[in-house]
């Protein structure tokens, strides 16, 4: 009989009755409602910058125990002043949407489909693919002038990259590898 | 970005977004920047709510246009026109800020006596041109006695007959509200309207400023455009100046950033040359000769690149082997995307990497670069998503008409999940050359991994190879500073880069200050303190540092300024670093006047204290800090000490703004308007149609219609919608925004539906001499017919996000796009070009073959526009091709 | 002025429910740029299903109209009309031949006298500290007595097979974030502050404020849209709005269709409960 009445006293009806009011204020609130604040309470917060177009907004990454929780703009950057455009606005979903890449796929020559491969023994086969492709094509001289290049392997992206992944992947793949096939979005 | 680069000193924005809001007028041309850019577009907003006036010149009335004070319909590629009609108006009814031009730009410099324009004549020629080679000697474009561009011969009254301003006033004679009207269909009263909001905003109490994007850079004359509105600001004097400038909105993260750090084939970090293999840049000394300017800030080259070669060899790179300057690739000829695509399709590439980007949406003739992608041996694609080029095998419209097939094709595609943005740290340098740091907050799922993990892991698998070789051929491998500490995970600590990128004493040291991962992979000490800016860069391998602009950024204070996050002003000063040395606001020494006061007390920014006998203010001043205003060289000088005290363009020999370039364009020194590659009219003001010196990449898959070509009578430009990024890897697949624009649309008037009896909402084709795509119509009167010296040209627009994965498919628009290099940066024209509209979808699988062959016969020569050259020929300034010599002059 | 922004009401923490001060939203679409940042930050932070794919070549408006899944909403109106003094015309230069386009981000309007929690039989929808108007979804059992009796057509039921399926959706005036002190996703994101969130006193006075200044700027049809003088007796999320409702799809005269059936509802209401305490009473003697 007490949990019952216990359970009634939760009906907003019987809330209503008691507390005399319409029953459509707070006294209607279910314990569901009565609880509610923004999930983001209590979150670790990385601050970010938006990874869409080149205006540079300022974003705060909200996280708990290493899961996404929301992206929002940064109310002091002096670009956005907390503001996001809707592509902005969608981070999260960029990172969280169930159409996302997490294997490591790979396609052999003539096949019709993807296996999935161990990402370490990718890593091996595309290092494979480099040297023999780079010692096939490297160019050393020609007419006597130092060349040291190969022009049968090229890169092409960056923009969306960040400034330390560009500077690595041009002294690997330049000034290590010799490839001056290099080109991102920012020419085409 | 050479049209500001050549105009001011620096390829970026000359100023930032927030500063917007400090104008007085805002010219928006090339650029839809409130769909693009909807956050940088408050500034703008904010600059109207304090009563600026806002001007939208677009082919489309876009949601820019929609909040701009006058819209201005343009036909798309005709802007050189209108920007010179504004130049001719500014300078006939003398309304240029004469101080600020006379001072800061060289309109008082005097050219060559046998420097000849392209109005002798109307041919569209300048003096130097070389028809065999379809390229220019670009001699006859220097000062007159002076070709360093050092010291040269001014004329204060600018009546000298050779000197830059009659120069350009003879230049845009013709270019009359009358001529405007007939190329760009603006009528002289709208056109005067534009140019009275400019000038009004204009002058020591006022400023206005220009925001440009790929409305501008897509063209075969993108450059000069840029250029021509570059000219318009230094005549109205709105350079260097709080509410003035030119704001180049980037449409990447980090397009800034990949540029200053450039992962582009001609340029290392902080635009300096890559090598070549001519013969006349075969040793360092050659090279450093080569490059090494007499005055202004390029005087320290040497510096740069020798700090530059010891950040890539480390303890490797010594006095004695030229700092391993052999190992350095040469390179012979042009070697950029479309270069070697092309020899992708002929088969000569063996592997690709394909970090980011989608060329089978995203590139231009996007049919062409799918059937390319099939001819490689290997494939690497870094992504989040399954993006069309990694699935070209099996899901392509070309496999599915029958033209490919998955079971012939032998490419071998590694799809690798990248992370993202929230799941690793590092650095974008957006619009306004703002270096951000982002901070990681959660670990990639899966097997998705950084970039930064990628390059790592690589590395160090080719580095173990190379040392078990003793190929001499691997020895720049072997050679490689590959020292960065990681963590757990195999990921190496990006500060740890970013510390490389800004620089250090190459001594190492143990514990010295200002010392940050200053351990390597073996534990030994790696180098000495950081340093503080590029000044104390040296030449004698005494300092290492990966990319000289943006020295300072991680100093020997041990702060990643990258990531600080306290803004104390309106330029945001304290949040974030921006290149060069935290200047917000470049050329700002001309926001003084040149004695060194302010123009007004309205647009004060920096200015000479004459008691500290320094300039100060409230920007890092962008000039030498004790350099005196009344200072003049004598002509001996070198480096900085050669610039004039009321010369604000320090990277330039001369310290002018350049409304003539003398040296670093390829298709001359002063702006030209041609006619896009493809169009409906012929060139008014010229016997030439085209710009002279671009590359057609003629090619049977890559044909072009002569002018007028009654098949594709219509101009197509091609545009972003604010619900889309690119390619739409980024936007396409995620619900929340698919959601907002799920189809291909083509936007038309209602005139030209009427025309065609199409209705809103119906199905149409859309044909090019590339291919042929399908779309929905939307009909509006957001588009306008443009009436061109009496005939009717209709326009449509086009986005270009869709392709066929994800859940929302479509055409993709870029399969219309002809492959073209703009002489200077190789950009291909991808806002104006002929199409023609057939109303109905497209016929699906093997029957598409035929019905495209009704609208693009199969055979017939390669080069069907009369001025394109046949395929062989040299193709230009950029041209040269892979394996062959080409490109005497890069810079 | 240059930095106020992070002084925004729309980016300021506040105490606005425990202090229970009323608060509203003012959207002027003077300033909107159409960019639909307001409907994916909704979205995002509500966690709301997409609302179909369908492209419908009305301008840009793909989403249609508010409803379960779409609680923030653009509308896109391209109409023969100059705005303000825009010069908007390739050989015009007057008002011969006008043409606009104008963006307005239409919400729920929390109503001062709610029809959808008038008809609420099960206390689902109550009105919180700060007077928006909340749908409950934990009491709510679906059976869509709000739907017929919003006056603005703005709540709804989800259709399967979305998340949540049957329920009564609409925008909550993110009472979650409210209740920590945040401001509603859409104001925060809103890149010109064209959704401006604050106190509901403050909002109506920038509104008269802004009306007026427009007015004197050439914007001769902006006017408030914020019926007070009928049955709903104001709203809490009010507009500015370039010529006549009727455009926007807003009743110029809203009414709260169960105004009338309010003493009904009550002695309705009374019978009931008189009834299961009845009940109850048998029920407790009984046991």
């Amino acid at each position: 009989m007490t949990s019952l009445s216990a359970l009634l006293s939760k009906w907003p009806l019987v809330r209503q009755i008691r507390e005399g009011a319409d029953g459509t204020g707070l006294e209607a609130m279910s314990d569901k409602t009565r609880a509610m604040h923004a999930r983001i309470d209590g979150a670790e917060v990385a601050r970010s910058v938006c990874p869409y177009c080149g205006v540079g907004c300022g974003q705060l990454i909200f996280h708990k125990n290493g899961k996404l929780i929301s992206i929002e703009g940064d109310p002091e950057s002096p670009i956005n002043q907390g503001n996001l455009c809707p592509k902005g606005a969608a981070s999260y979903q960029l990172l969280t949407h169930s159409r996302r890449e997490t294997k490591m796929k790979y396609r052999a020559p003539r096949a019709k489909e993807w296996q999935e491969i161990p990402l370490d023994r990718a890593m091996d086969m595309v290092a494979d693919r480099v040297w023999e492709s780079r010692k096939r094509t490297f160019v050393h001289k020609i007419d006597n002038r130092t060349i040291n290049h190969t022009t049968a392997i090229c890169h092409l992206g960056g923009a969306t990259l960040d400034n330390e992944e560009n500077y690595l992947i041009r002294k690997l793949f330049t000034l290590g590898l010799g490839m001056v096939c290099i080109s991102n979005q920012a020419r085409i | 970005m050479p049209g500001l680069g050549t105009s001011f000193g620096r390829g970026g924005a000359t100023t930032a977004q927030q500063d917007l809001s400090n104008a007085d007028c805002v010219l928006i041309e090339g650029s839809s920047m409130a769909e693009a850019h909807p956050v940088g577009f408050r500034w703008v907003m904010k600059a109207k709510e304090r009563g600026a006036t806002i001007i939208h010149v677009d082919p489309r009335f876009s949601r820019t246009s929609a909040l701009a004070d006058i819209w201005v319909p343009i036909r798309a590629g005709s802007d050189i026109a209108f920007l010179g009609g504004l130049v001719r108006h500014i300078i006939e009814n003398n309304l240029f800020f004469r101080d600020y031009v006379v001072h800061f730009t060289n309109a008082s410099c005097i050219l060559r006596e046998d420097f000849r324009d392209t109005e002798e004549g109307a041919t569209g020629l300048f003096s130097g041109w070389n028809e065999e080679k379809r390229m220019y000697d670009k001699e006859t474009w220097l000062y007159e006695g002076e070709p360093n561009l050092s010291f040269p011969k001014r004329d204060p009254t600018l009546q000298d007959r050779q000197c830059v301003f009659q120069s350009l006033r003879r230049h845009f004679a013709r270019y009359t509200p009358e001529m405007v009207e007939k190329i760009c269909g603006i009528s002289p009263a709208l056109f005067h309207k534009v140019a009275d909001a400019l000038v009004r905003a204009s002058g020591p109490d006022k400023t206005a400023a220009i925001c440009y994007a790929l409305g501008w850079t897509q063209h075969s004359k993108g450059v000069q455009i840029i250029r021509t509105a570059s000219i318009l600001q230094l005549l109205l004097g709105n350079i260097g100046r709080p509410g003035g400038g030119i704001l180049a909105l980037r449409g990447h993260a980090s397009i800034q950033g990949s540029t200053d750090v450039p992962t582009l084939y001609d340029i290392l970090p902080g635009y300096l040359s890559m090598p070549k293999g001519d013969g006349t840049e075969e040793t360092l000394r050659d090279y450093l000769a080569h490059q090494t300017k007499p005055t202004g800030l390029w005087h320290n080259f040497p510096a740069y690149f020798i700090s530059l070669l010891k950040a890539y060899y480390g303890k490797n790179a010594t006095a004695e082997n030229d700092f391993g300057y052999s190992w350095v690739p040469k390179l012979t000829g042009n070697h950029s995307f479309f270069e070697y695509l092309y020899d992708m399709a002929d088969g000569k590439m063996e592997g690709m990497f394909m970090m980011g980007q989608n060329p089978a949406v995203a590139a231009a003739n996007s049919r062409f670069q799918r059937t390319s992608l099939s001819k490689l041996k290997w494939l690497v694609v870094r992504e989040m998503v399954e993006i069309e080029a990694a699935t070209f095998w099996r899901d392509s419209p070309e496999i599915e008409r029958g033209e490919l097939k998955s079971e012939e094709i032998e490419t071998e595609v590694f799809l690798f999940p990248a992370a993202g943005h929230a799941e690793k740290e590092g650095a974008f340098t957006q619009t306004q050359r703002m270096v951000q740091w982002r901070q990681k907050a959660v670990d990639p799922p899966g097997d998705a991994r950084s970039e930064g993990w990628f390059m790592h892991q690589l590395a160090l698998r080719l580095i173990a190879k190379a040392k078990k070789s003793n190929d001499p051929l691997d020895e720049p491998l072997r050679a490689l500073d590959w020292w960065y500490p990681e963590d757990r995970h195999g990921e190496p600590h990006m500060e740890s880069v970013l510390a490389e990128i800004n620089g250090w004493s190459t001594n190492p040291q143990t514990d010295g200050d200002g010392v940050v991962f200053g351990i390597d992979r073996d534990g030994n000490p790696h180098h000495g303190a950081q340093i503080d800016g590029y000044p104390k860069l040296k030449s004698d391998g005494s300092t290492a540092s990966g990319t000289w602009i943006y020295a300072g950024v991680f100093g020997p204070d041990k702060i990643n300024k990258a990531n600080s996050r306290d803004s104390k002003t309106f330029l945001g000063h304290g949040w974030g670093f921006v290149w060069p040395g935290d200047r917000r606001i470049i050329y700002n020494r001309a926001s003084a006047n040149p004695s060194g006061a302010p123009w007004s007390e309205r647009k004060k920014l920096v200015w000479w204290d004459e008691t500290q006998r320094k300039w100060t203010g409230n920007d890092q001043p962008d000039f030498p800090v004790e350099k005196s205003p009344e200072f003049r060289p004598n002509g001996n000088e070198t480096g900085l000490d050669a610039i004039p005290g009321d010369a604000p363009f320090i990277l330039h020999e001369d310290g002018l703004g350049w409304l003539h370039v003398a040296k670093g364009l390829q298709d001359g020194p002063m702006p030209t308007h041609y006619e896009p590659l493809e169009s409906p009219v012929k060139n008014e003001l010229y016997s030439r149609d085209t710009n002279p010196v671009v590359n057609w990449y003629t090619r049977q898959e890559n044909r072009f219609a002569p002018p007028g070509d009654p098949r594709f009578p219509f101009v197509l430009t091609t545009y972003r919608l604010t619900e889309h990024h690119t390619a739409g890897g980024m936007s396409r697949f995620l619900s929340h925004l698919a959601e907002l624009q799920p189809e291909l649309f083509a936007e038309m008037s209602p005139e030209l539906a009427a025309q065609l009896k199409i209705d809103n909402g119906d199905f149409i084709s859309i044909v090019s001499l590339r291919g042929a795509i399908e779309a929905r119509a939307l009909v509006s009167r957001r588009i306008r017919p443009m009436q061109l010296n009496g005939k009717t040209v209709h326009q449509i627009a086009m986005p270009f996000h869709f392709g066929s994965a994800g859940p929302v498919k479509g055409s993709a628009t870029n399969d219309l796009i002809p492959i073209s290099g703009e002489p200077n940066v190789t950009i291909m024209e991808a806002k104006a070009l002929g199409v023609n509209i057939v109303p109905g979808k497209l016929p699906r699988g093997p029957a598409f073959e035929e019905w495209i062959r009704k609208y693009i016969p199969e055979g017939g020569p390669p080069n069907l526009h009369p001025e394109q050259p046949p395929p062989g020929a040299s193709a230009g300034a950029q041209s040269g091709g892979h394996g062959q010599q080409g490109r005497p002059d890069s810079r | 002025m240059i930095g106020e922004g992070t002084l925004s009401t729309n980016q300021r923490k506040h105490s606005y429910v425990q202090e229970r001060v009323e608060v509203g939203f003012f959207t002027d679409p003077s300033v909107c740029i159409g960019c639909k940042a307001c409907e994916v930050a909704c979205k995002e932070w509500n966690q709301v299903p997409d609302d179909g794919f369908t492209w419908s070549g009305n301008s840009y408006d793909n989403t249609g109209h508010l409803g379960a899944s779409t609680w923030r909403h653009v509308m896109f109106l391209e109409q023969d009309r100059q705005k303000g003094n825009q010069v908007s015309g390739p050989m015009s230069l007057g008002d011969e031949d006008p043409f606009r386009w104008v963006f307005l981000s239409d919400v729920c309007k929390h109503c001062e006298e709610a029809g959808c929690l008038e008809a609420c039989p099960t206390g689902s929808i109550v009105r919180t500290e700060v007077g928006s108007v909340l749908v409950q979804n934990d009491v709510c059992n679906g059976c869509g007595y709000c739907v017929v009796s919003c006056p603005f057509g703005v709540i709804d039921r989800r259709p399967q097979p979305l998340p949540d399926a049957g329920g009564a959706f609409k925008c909550t005036f993110c009472y979650d974030r409210q209740k920590s002190g945040l401001v509603p996703a859409c104001a925060k994101v809103c890149p010109t502050e064209s959704i401006v969130f604050g106190r509901l006193d403050d909002l109506r006075a920038r509104g008269a404020e802004r009306v007026q200044q427009l007015q004197q700027s050439g914007y001769r049809d902006a006017q408030l849209y914020d019926p007070t003088e009928t049955s709903v007796r104001g709203i809490h999320a009010f507009f500015l709005i370039l010529g006549e409702p009727e455009a926007y799809g807003l009743p110029p005269k809203p009414q709260v269709p169960t105004i009338y059936l309010k003493s009904a509802w009550t002695a309705a209401f009374a019978t009931a409960i008189a009834s299961i305490i009845a009940t109850l009473a048998a029920f407790a003697f009984f046991s």
